[in-house]
């Protein structure tokens, strides 16, 4: 299992391979849906943005709320799909990793590649396992938004797997292919 | 008539209770099936990915918190015996319920008041989807349960007209799961409604996937189909979490109901690995 420090440098990209399994420790952002649309019509405007996404991961994931003596709530990757729509502009800017579940549209497999950047899979529905490997969490913007906002995640060996590298490798496309029995 | 008097608290409090238990703790037939998946799992990627899924699912149960961060949309079905009374709004007794246990049980609020335009946080969960059937009786019960949209969002309906039979079926119910393929948090489980009108067809592809996943059809010739279509999900590969296996379903649920002579509507509702849902009868 390889361990990698975020955020992410070119180098640590470029050994990166699809299907990889890996444990991720520093700090990450957050975003999902409404906060994504956010970002994209500030960017369609031309205006800045409230948090500087250049060089950062992104965590999509809306967690449930935290007990007491919790640094966070359950908080598993959302669907990776709903965020195609935007993901590309936040790629053109300087986004170098993004983390959710499930398979990506072509769009943004080639600008993961154009930007040499990096798609990393969590397992949907392991929210409490993931959790543990959250250790501090701390508001960015649009705290209007609730689970939806963006904040910052300091992780520690959070573990998941390259579901698409910085040379388009996809495991969404190849893996299933080798099970396939139909 | 007599009437059995049920105390609204009564029903607020159960379905509180029915919504906690249900996002803290995975059914028993679940965690069975996942533990039997990760036996006969081909790739070792998916065997890995099972046991996550399993010490999650126990983590949560030992620490009480909810299993998965999308705690859901709440659905219940309701039956309602013609011989109970409630001494106040059943209606309003079960939002409030479902309050208590989003506020209370630290559950994420999932749910906006406007679909298209305002998308405001209810910021309560409310209102529940109820879906209530009158039975004879002075028993209320209630099957409570919290569904997640990533895999809600891979469901499909099909007006399928008689003469496609049952090839038909299985053709859009296998069209279906590989269209989702990798996105909704497979092993899946399937819930599959057939006939009734337009709005019943999906209402029992919802009841489907409440149903336990040892339990079969009882008419042998669904719970055949229900153990084919498992078998042929299974040849397609996507796996646990979509990243490859032979373990992309762990149940199929069919439920049926009499239809128009001119239809077949079949609904497909799919629900993740955490299928969630609990029981009670006051």
């Amino acid at each position: 299992m390889k361990k990698i420090k975020l955020p992410l440098t070119d180098e640590q990209i470029s050994t990166l391979k699809a299907g990889d399994s890996v444990l991720l420790s520093g700090t990450m952002i957050t975003g999902r849906d409404a906060a994504h649309k956010r970002l994209f019509e500030l960017i369609e405007k031309g205006e800045a943005l409230p948090v500087d996404i250049k060089g950062e991961t992104i965590y999509y994931v809306g967690p449930a709320p935290a007990k007491p003596g919790y640094a966070v709530g359950p908080a598993g990757p959302t669907s990776s799909y709903r965020m195609d729509k935007y993901a590309p502009a936040l790629l053109d800017l300087g986004l170098k990793g993004m983390v959710g579940k499930g398979a990506r549209s072509p769009e943004v497999i080639e600008a993961i590649v154009r930007n040499h950047a990096v798609y990393f899979a969590a397992i949907g529905g392991a929210a409490a396992l993931l959790a543990k490997s959250i250790k501090k969490t701390e508001p960015i913007c649009y705290e209007d938004l609730g689970t939806e906002s963006v904040r910052r995640y300091y992780v520690e060996d959070f573990p998941c797997i390259v579901a698409v590298d910085s040379e388009g490798g996809n495991v969404y496309e190849t893996e299933p292919k080798k099970f396939n029995k139909e | 008539m007599d009437y059995r008097i049920i105390k609204a608290e009564t029903i607020t409090e159960t379905v509180k209770q029915l919504f906690t238990d249900c996002n803290y703790y995975i059914g028993d037939d679940i965690l069975c099936a996942l533990k039997n998946a990760r036996e006969n799992e081909q790739s070792e990627v998916g065997k890995n990915v099972l046991s996550q899924i399993i010490e999650n699912d126990e983590i949560a149960a030992d620490e009480q918190i909810p299993l998965c961060q999308d705690t859901g949309m709440a659905v219940l079905f309701v039956e309602y015996g013609d011989k109970v009374s409630v001494d106040g709004s059943f209606d309003e007794a079960v939002q409030e319920g479902v309050r208590r246990a989003y506020i209370d049980a630290y559950l994420r609020k999932s749910v906006v008041d406007d679909p298209v335009f305002d998308r405001l946080n209810t910021k309560d969960n409310t209102p529940a989807i109820i879906h209530t059937k009158i039975v004879s009786g002075d028993k209320i019960k209630i099957t409570a349960g919290g569904k997640g949209f990533g895999s809600e969002n891979m469901s499909a309906i099909k007006m399928i007209t008689p003469s496609y039979g049952v090839e038909g079926v299985k053709d859009f119910v296998l069209d279906t799961v590989r269209k989702a393929g990798p996105n909704p948090c497979p092993p899946i489980v399937v819930g599959v409604g057939i006939g009734g009108t337009f709005e019943r067809c999906a209402q029992l592809a919802k009841k489907a996937t409440f149903r336990e996943i040892n339990t079969s059809n009882p008419d042998p010739r669904y719970a055949e189909l229900e153990q084919e279509l498992l078998e042929k999900i299974n040849l397609m590969g996507f796996g646990p979490a979509g990243l490859g296996g032979n373990t992309t379903a762990i149940g199929v649920n069919i439920e049926t109901s009499p239809t128009h002579i001119a239809g077949m509507p079949v609904a497909v509702n799919i629900c993740c690995h955490a299928a969630r849902h609990k029981t009670a009868e006051i």
